[in-house]
């Protein structure tokens, strides 16, 4: 069972980065224009500004 | 729509990067003044308008940086600041094709705060992360971890969990409280009494290495809930943004006449006297007498009469009215208690006050299920204390029947319903100020139109057209494509014309003038032209010393206005119309459009009335009005709807605005209303049975962390499914 020191910190160091990338997309703004979003990876047009700012 | 081609560059970059040699140097950003420049863009839809709108934006020498939000249908612009910067950007997009409006940046401050909902999404992340990882934690458990293993699963789940509850619960903990203090219940007490009961309990059982913990349940309990609070949030906030644009949309100014020359003044700053400009095309500000120019106003949106009126020096106008032909300069009267718009201001405050309290289905569960869950769960606790005399026991019941029974799918059922049909009716164009008042409209059986701007375009129609000879259509096209007038206008649409005439003169008030083959030809007013005033809408043709010859004009009646009655009725519902118009065109336009019960000449305060009347007899009414003769009326039905045209006192007391001036949403949204409420009390029938089944286990003490935790999940994923069927709804 001594794994479970491995695994269980691995695990929340994981959980941990996804929602760390989480806060940080909220942060800036990439849930402001979901639709936006969606429609402009249809665009052939680089988007060098996509956090919108 | 734009017609962008798509460019064969395999190279993103090069695609980005603009040809250099086309276009002309920018302007140094560090030398220049910025300024943010917000435009509503209501036709944008589609990835190639976000492109052609950016390119072309950027291709401008003075703007630093265009971002389009399809989202919320705008596009926020840094440009350099000049005075006039935001009318030219209209322009250029207008040129493109896609018609911008200026938002006003103080009402769009006010609107754009969206800390709350970024608030709710970071305390949804934490409450989700924890679950997951607590919920993995809680797995060796469920499969038989016991002793050491077991208080070694449960003290790391308490770790994450306490302070992501303390932290993801605030929301519930913070509503409790404020019901509680002011001695009420509401849902948010049972919610955050299973919270904080089920944390304490699990953290009492893992000190004392005990068998049960339901970190999980607390954790979820508050995840899905958060979910259905943020849902909620997004549903309002669209609404509100989209709102707080229709209300930026027409901050109406006056223009005064002053020594000094002209300034423009809100509202609110005119006084008895002011001598005020007001062009064609524009709405009086104010109450007055007409001090000097010839034209014609149009008071259909006051009283919903069509037929244009004359005016000229002495004459006196009313707020409201559109100034049609001539500019006009007026001296503002009776600005008191006494101005017509003031009084219909204040019979839409009275309406507003009489609209009974209406208990939406959210409130009415609220009110039944709070208090049951409360007593059922204290029952569990003294029954079984008193029974066996084992009060840990008992509290690990309680707490458990608390979990169980929990509003978790309750919590969403009315916030991922109406998330869904206001989602739905957005994007087919009509916007729902507030959910509650889809289940309002669900419930209606009486509709009642107004009828000028409403089941009419609000615009004027030839009607005459075949009676007259080709040569008069030309020379009045001809003439037309020249002036401004809406009756020009519609008589430019009508015919092309290839004439040349030859000083073509623009007389405001009066009509437009010009000579064909030496002979003088005049378009406009009957009296100008020589002819008696008709008894409709009309232009006057006269060439040379012929007699003159009329147009006639009628308001047209709405393509889809016929249809949407006949919808309506074939979904079981009466419906009137109850005009300000004279009793003929009243008369005509319910024949056309099939509606039989018809009332005509009726004041704003009569339209009430007759609300009232039909309130009385038990009937719940739609009221679909666009008038600020509609405005008290809208207030006073059930429910109420205007179209984005409509006059800003419309607008503002209307429960759903259609955005897309299509009448036949009227009948879409009712369906898609019913279809709602049904959702939701499915909903809420669905939440019952699953507590029907859980809660006696829990009573009877079988309820295990896993029981909980599958019934919270399983329920509340059933509600959400059922409330996206609405999205995929024919």
């Amino acid at each position: 069972m001594n794994i479970l020191a491995v695994l269980i910190p691995i695990s929340l160091i994981l959980g941990g980065i996804g929602l760390f990338a989480f806060f940080w997309s909220v942060k800036n703004s990439q849930f402001d224009d979901p639709k936006g979003n969606a429609e402009r990876i249809l665009s052939d047009r680089f988007d060098d500004d996509p956090d919108g700012k | 729509m734009s017609a962008e081609t798509p460019s064969i560059a395999a190279c993103p970059a090069c695609v980005a990067l603009p040809d250099k040699g086309k276009l002309l140097p920018k302007l140094d950003p560090s030398e220049v003044a910025m300024r943010r420049v917000e435009l509503s863009l209501p036709t944008v839809h589609c990835a190639a308008c976000i492109s052609a709108v950016e390119r072309q934006l950027a291709n401008r020498p003075d703007v630093f940086g265009a971002r389009v939000n399809l989202t919320l249908k705008r596009v926020s612009i840094t440009a350099a600041d000049s005075a006039d910067i935001e009318s030219e950007l209209i322009a250029e997009l207008d040129r493109l094709g896609y018609p911008a409006k200026p938002l006003d940046s103080a009402v769009l401050a006010k609107a754009e705060g969206d800390k709350a909902g970024r608030d709710l999404l970071a305390r949804l992340g934490v409450a989700g992360f924890a679950m997951m990882n607590v919920m993995l934690l809680s797995i060796s458990v469920w499969a038989g971890a016991e002793g050491y293993t077991r208080d070694l699963m449960h003290w790391i789940s308490a770790a994450i969990a306490l302070p992501a509850v303390a932290f993801s619960g605030f929301p519930f903990y913070k509503s409790a409280w404020g019901a509680l203090r002011r001695g009420r219940l509401n849902m948010d007490v049972p919610i955050s009494l299973a919270i904080l009961l089920a944390s304490a309990v699990s953290l009492f059982e893992t000190m004392e290495g005990g068998d049960h913990a339901y970190f999980d349940a607390a954790l979820s309990l508050t995840f899905f809930l958060l979910i259905g609070r943020y849902l909620d949030y997004q549903t309002r906030a669209t609404a509100r943004s989209a709102a707080s644009e229709l209300a930026a949309l027409e901050v109406q100014k006056a223009r005064r006449i002053t020594e000094d020359g002209e300034e423009e003044v809100p509202l609110d700053a005119l006084r008895e006297g002011d001598i005020l400009a007001v062009a064609a095309g524009e709405r009086l500000p104010a109450d007055g007498v007409v001090t000097w120019g010839d034209s014609e106003l149009d008071p259909s949106m006051l009283t919903g009469e069509t037929l244009p009126q004359a005016v000229s020096e002495g004459a006196v106008v009313r707020a409201g009215m559109l100034n049609i032909s001539g500019p006009l300069k007026i001296r503002a009267e009776g600005l008191g208690e006494d101005t017509l718009l003031k009084q219909i201001t204040r019979l839409v405050e009275t309406a507003e006050t009489t609209r009974n309290k209406y208990t939406s289905l959210a409130e009415k569960a609220a009110n039944i299920y709070a208090p049951a869950v409360h007593i059922l769960s204290l029952l569990a606790f003294l029954g079984w204390g008193f029974a066996t005399g084992d009060w840990r026991l008992a509290i690990n019941i309680a707490a458990a029947v608390l979990i169980i029974t929990c509003p978790c799918a309750l919590g969403l059922a009315v916030p991922a319903v109406l998330a869904a049909a206001s989602g739905r009716l957005f994007a087919q164009g009509v916007l729902l100020k507030d959910g509650v008042s889809l289940e309002r409209l669900a419930e209606i059986d009486t509709v009642v139109f107004d009828k000028t701007g409403t089941l009419t375009t609000g615009k004027p129609a030839l009607v005459n057209a075949d009676d007259l000879p080709a040569e008069a259509r030309d020379i009045a096209a001809a003439l037309a494509q020249h002036s401004a007038h809406p009756l020009s206008k519609a008589i430019a649409h009508r015919f092309a014309s290839d004439l040349t005439i030859e000083n073509i003169t623009e007389h405001p008030g009066f009509g437009t003038s010009g000579r064909l083959n030496g002979e003088e030809v005049r378009l406009g007013r009957a009296d100008w032209c020589g002819a008696e005033p008709a008894r409709q809408t009309a232009v006057w043709l006269r060439v040379g010393n012929q007699p003159p010859r009329a147009f006639l004009f009628e308001d047209e009646i709405r393509p889809e206005a016929a249809e949407t009655v006949a919808a309506l009725k074939a979904a079981g519902l009466k419906v009137q119309l109850l005009s300000g118009d004279v009793p003929q065109a009243a008369e005509a336009m319910a024949k056309a459009a099939g509606i039989e019960h018809w009332q005509a000449g009726a004041s704003p305060a009569e339209k009430v009335d007759a609300l009232n009347a039909l309130a009385a007899e038990g009937h719940k009414v739609l009221m679909v009005g666009d008038g600020l003769n509609d405005a008290a009326a809208l207030a006073a039905a059930q429910v109420s709807m205007s179209p984005a045209s409509a006059v800003d006192a419309s607008r503002s007391s209307a429960d759903m605005i259609i955005i897309s001036n299509d009448l036949s949403e009227v009948a879409n949204a009712h369906r898609i209303a019913v279809a709602s409420k049904k959702r939701i009390i499915e909903n809420f029938t669905i939440a019952a049975v699953y507590n029907m089944i859980s809660v006696p286990l829990a009573l009877a003490g079988f309820a295990t962390p896993l029981m909980a935790a599958l019934a919270m999940s399983a329920s509340s994923i059933t509600v959400s499914l059922n409330s996206m069927r609405i999205g995929r709804m024919k």
